[in-house]
């Protein structure tokens, strides 16, 4: 299907919420260092999906969770996998930015003194990185300790970028990270996420198809918990095999 | 025009209806307005009848006197209440010591770590504990926690002690606070935004780095209501700390020896402040100082929330 490394993979993946069946047999291959989006109508499970590959899900009641994901090789749920350590390696990027409660500077700062005993100088120097790569050090170098939730929806989104970034993984799941956004917001989130999939391996739940088509360059369709189609996005958007994608993606369904 | 007329009389109909309606919202609004200036001028009622009533130690002792004497003798005409005042902060400071931190843990793994049976089994329990009169933990205290503190507890320190003492009073009011902080410390933990763990979590957290930094912080406020509550009853607390405390107003030379707070002072005087001179404007002057350092704590609290509400946000 495609010749890129495979960075994530599932084997019949189901996963129950609540006693509904929210996934079924999910069988998807996600490609390095490449963006890949995953589309389909609300309530079909694409969060409950994305948040089973870092393993967020499990934190819920009543979650079942059968068939393994396959990261670099690896199944998350096998026991010798540390959980955090898998959680580490993807970043989160979520619909409505949660920014920690403490300040601009210690949202950062947070996971980078989690994982390493770093000096003063060298971490201030590490948080003005991560922030500079989201985009917004020159917005916030001068209230680096003001509490975080001061600032505007958009800078909170790049925030959680930078917190993200600080702590170096590979992978970055995004859910829906523009829907509770301004539209300039939303566009700088998508710039960001544009530079990202050079060097990591994004994967991106959206609902809207336009954002999909910009940024995507792999395409899973879910639609009612299952995997109806998945595929290069040039093939899937243009040229759909099945004929729910095919109303989907011309906007038949939603 | 028979149509017309229809619907002039409909139209009239809605007017009445609306007028009808608005009466009512008027009287709703005026009668709330009415319970609550109520409400309020009983605050300053309470406070100025209060007031009124230790003018007369006022102007008998002075306020030094009062406040840092230790003598408490109403028939000799000595009204010093330090023996008392240090028996409330010793009693009120103790139980708070003890009970903060264990309801603090307990309603971490109650909320964050039981499983969700264990959670919704437990609720009602402690949500009961909480509701349990306190002539109830005073009669338990009393039948129980007296006689330990006797045979076991003050020998193991070398003290004798009748079990009648202010530890056994501090252990009593903890247990009676444990209920109500850890009932609403639960609750605001489960009220955080899962989201916000999530984002915890997935720069690799553990879920006690979690705990402590991200959802203790976050429900900093409703922590402190909930200590403030707590504070508020070990404080006032009158008939169960009465029962066992001993009811000896002297300063304690140990935490096994007899002393006196505050409520439990007027709950056990008041039968005979009638037949002292000054002894019932002494024990208003008690009721003035509850009731004051109460208003002072609630106004502390609600300055140190704002403050952590600004820096916690989420």
């Amino acid at each position: 299907m495609f010749n890129e490394s495979v960075k994530i993979e599932t084997s019949n993946l189901n996963v129950y919420y609540h006693k509904n069946h929210v996934l079924r047999d999910i069988n998807v291959r996600i490609p390095a260092k490449k963006l890949t989006a995953i589309i389909g109508p609300s309530g079909c499970g694409k969060t409950t999906l994305l948040k089973t590959f870092n393993r967020l899900l499990e934190i819920r009641d009543n979650v079942k969770i059968s068939g393994e994901v396959i990261v670099d090789g690896e199944n998350i749920f096998s026991s010798k996998k540390d959980v955090s350590d898998i959680r580490k390696n993807m970043g989160l990027l979520s619909q409505k930015p949660y920014p920690l409660p403490m300040s601009i500077y210690d949202n950062v700062a947070y996971g980078l003194k989690i994982h390493n005993h770093i000096k003063s100088e060298e971490l201030y120097e590490r948080v003005k990185h991560c922030l500079d790569e989201a985009g917004i050090w020159k917005e916030v170098k001068d209230r680096l300790h003001d509490p975080a939730s001061g600032l505007s929806l958009g800078q909170q989104q790049r925030l959680c970028l930078a917190r993200a970034l600080s702590v170096e993984p590979e992978i970055f799941l995004c859910d829906e990270p523009t829907s509770a956004l301004d539209p300039i917001a939303a566009q700088q989130i998508e710039r960001l996420l544009d530079k990202l999939k050079n060097n990591f391996t994004v994967i991106l739940v959206t609902h809207t198809l336009r954002q999909a088509k910009r940024l995507a360059d792999y395409v899973i369709f879910l639609y009612f918990g299952k995997v109806v189609e998945q595929g290069s996005a040039d093939e899937l958007f243009n040229n759909p095999r099945n004929s729910e994608t095919k109303a989907y993606v011309e906007g038949d369904i939603s | 025009m028979k149509d017309q007329s229809y619907d002039n009389n409909k139209l009239i109909d809605i007017k009445y209806d609306m007028n009808k309606r608005r009466i009512r919202d008027f009287i709703g609004i005026k009668l709330m307005q009415i319970i609550t200036i109520i409400v309020s001028t009983l605050f300053v009622l309470i406070f100025l009848i209060l007031f009124s009533k230790s003018i007369p130690i006022f102007e008998n002792v002075s306020l030094t006197d009062l406040l840092f004497s230790s003598l408490w003798n109403p028939e000799k005409g000595e009204f010093g209440l330090l023996p008392i005042i240090t028996g409330t902060i010793f009693v009120t400071g103790i139980s708070l010591f003890i009970a903060v931190p264990i309801s603090l843990l307990s309603a971490v793994y109650i909320s964050e770590y039981a499983h969700k049976k264990t959670r919704s089994f437990l609720r009602p329990f402690i949500d009961v504990l909480a509701g349990v009169p306190s002539v109830v933990y005073g009669l338990c205290a009393f039948l129980f926690l007296v006689p330990l503190v006797k045979d076991f507890i003050a020998p193991r320190f070398g003290i004798e002690s009748t079990g009648l003492c202010i530890f056994t009073a501090s252990i009593t009011l903890s247990v009676m606070v444990f209920p109500i902080i850890i009932s609403l410390c639960v609750e605001s933990f489960r009220s955080i935004p899962i989201e916000l763990k999530e984002a915890s979590l997935s720069v690799g957290a553990t879920k006690w780095e979690t705990i402590r930094k991200v959802i203790l912080r976050a429900s900093a406020p409703s922590v402190i209501t909930a200590v403030l509550l707590g504070f508020g009853r070990a404080f006032g607390e009158t008939i169960a700390v009465n029962m066992v405390v001993g009811g000896i107003p002297k300063i304690p030379s140990t935490l096994f020896h007899p002393g006196q707070t505050l409520a439990s002072l007027i709950a056990s005087a008041y039968g005979e402040m009638m037949s002292i001179p000054l002894y019932e404007s002494a024990l208003m002057f008690v009721a003035l100082i509850l009731f004051v350092v109460v208003l002072i704590f609630n106004l502390l609290g609600i300055i140190l929330l704002r403050k952590v509400k600004r820096r916690w946000n989420y």
